[in-house]
């Protein structure tokens, strides 16, 4: 067998991922009750962040991928922020 | 020994290269919230009061374990445990469908209240909740073509598996599918709070 495969991940981990983001889901609802002004949608932001990193770092097999797959998440990362970057350098001072 | 290419590593990081385009598409989508949200808090926090914050969050417990319930599938698969596999994805497969059910109510709803693009009453709300709810539909919408293609793909690799075409040692369909399914579960986990949970 030429091709390498991951190891199988243990159901307890995937359940313990799917608990903290169930948990994550209630946190946001939670702030989101909360009047914090401008601040609510960056609370939501992080908080999206994270959960999606749980997604795609632990259900994505991504922790387990090779480097190049880590760099191709990080020049996506880099592209949509330079998308939404410039966006707003317009936007901002129209 | 027969002689065959096969390369799993190179099939899964083209998938992963299709998600970063599928990423940018909804990104763009996203960008225009941005730039509405900017131009109109007021009416967008008002239009997020009209969603129904239910039917948003039992959606997104039943994402959240349809995600859950595909990752379990891959362990299963590659412990050779094929009728597990096959569950697994059918509860996926059921929750897709839970996922849209919930849709077609929610959607039912709002448009029984006149709530839908080009309506006289979404005239009346003004530019701003027009916005919202323009952007809400369109995004709702791809995203919800997604859980249906997503769906279908997994139906279609769960027969697969059951004819033993995907199997403990040849997996990679499979484990493409259920990247495809967390990309659309990625997508509401962030149209979630921004378009139910404006205050």
């Amino acid at each position: 067998m030429a091709e390498h495969q991951h190891e199988p991940v243990p159901y307890k981990t995937f359940i313990l991922i799917w608990v903290v983001l169930l948990v994550l889901t209630v946190v946001t609802i939670a702030v989101s009750r909360i009047q914090l002004d401008a601040l609510n949608i960056w609370v939501a932001l992080a908080i999206a962040s994270i959960k999606s990193s749980l997604v795609v770092f632990i259900f994505m097999h991504l922790r387990q991928e090779s480097k190049l797959f880590k760099i191709g998440l990080v020049t996506l990362l880099v592209i949509v922020a330079i998308f939404i970057g410039l966006t707003f350098t317009d936007v901002l001072y129209r | 020994m027969s002689i065959e290419h096969r390369d799993d590593t190179g099939a899964r990081f083209g998938m992963w290269l299709f998600l970063y385009t599928e990423v940018i598409l909804f990104s763009g989508l996203f960008i225009l919230y941005a730039m509405a949200l900017a131009k109109y808090p007021q009416e967008f926090a008002e239009a997020s009061h009209k969603l129904n914050i239910y039917f948003g969050t039992i959606n997104t417990i039943v994402l959240l374990t349809s995600s859950l319930t595909i990752a379990l599938a891959i362990t299963a698969i590659q412990r050779n445990k094929i009728k597990q596999t096959l569950t697994l994805c059918i509860v996926t497969i059921v929750l897709a469908i839970v996922f849209l059910i919930n849709k077609y109510f929610e959607w039912s709803a709002e448009i029984s209240h006149g709530i839908y693009p080009g309506s006289n009453h979404m005239a009346e709300l003004g530019p701003g909740i027009t916005a919202f709810f323009n952007l809400y539909y369109f995004t709702a919408g791809l995203h919800g073509v997604h859980i249906l293609i997503g769906g279908t793909l997994i139906g279609v690799v769960a027969a697969m598996v059951a004819k033993g075409k995907v199997t403990s040692d040849r997996y990679t369909l499979l484990e493409n599918s259920a990247l495809y399914w967390h990309l659309v579960d990625l997508v509401w986990i962030f149209l979630f709070p921004l378009y139910y949970l404006i205050l």
